[in-house]
């Protein structure tokens, strides 16, 4: 399922609200918790699941292609993870 | 990092400002929306959200797993877990605001 197949299933069951209205709500939902992880914040959403930022140490790579050592700053990265409720549907509990 | 935790009614409030729809109707479509994805995932399809990342249903193997208090061996049994792999631009925005 894509964006706009999600957009358009919830269009579908509510014939009342404007799709360009449906489609602000779904692109709010999802602004909101990326705006949220780029302050450092994070989204709890219970039995769904929590995205938060995580943080990477800084470390020495290497180019894979010429095996030249390069200098890997310390960085954050968004994480996922999954809620109790959902794990348990998709294990069919 | 401020430390915030936002939740549903972080959101609802925040479509309810956006969409001008009553709170508790801008919940239910909160709702609406984190249940369209749960069940896509349960059928055992991917969520492709461009611009902000993908849901994706993995299988994993049965394995024999270890307490690690105890030492003891226990059968992991095969279950579906849930990946995401945030896109480009979140990991982009996520790195920017967050630099030193």
């Amino acid at each position: 399922m894509i964006r706009s197949e999600l957009i358009q299933k919830i269009a579908d069951e509510n014939p009342h609200l404007y799709q360009r209205d449906v489609e602000k709500i779904v692109n709010t939902i999802f602004e909101q918790i990326t705006s949220a992880l780029s302050e450092g914040d994070r989204v709890e959403l219970r039995g769904f699941g929590a995205f938060s930022v995580k943080k990477r140490d800084p470390r020495t790579g290497r180019n894979p292609r010429t095996g030249e050592a390069v200098a890997v700053e310390e960085k954050y990265v968004p994480f996922f993870k999954t809620g109790k409720l959902l794990r348990d549907r998709l294990n069919g509990k | 990092m401020s430390g915030k935790t936002l939740t549903r009614m972080d959101l609802a409030e925040a479509v309810h400002n956006e969409v001008g729809l009553s709170r508790n109707e801008s919940a239910q479509m909160v709702e609406t929306v984190l249940g369209h994805i749960s069940d896509a995932l349960v059928e055992g399809e991917s969520v492709k959200i461009s611009s902000f990342g993908t849901f994706s249903v993995r299988d994993k193997a049965a394995r024999v797993g270890r307490n690690p208090k105890t030492g003891e061996e226990v059968p992991i049994h095969p279950r579906r877990v849930l990946t995401f792999r945030a896109s480009h631009l979140m990991k982009d925005r996520v790195a920017d605001g967050n630099r030193g």
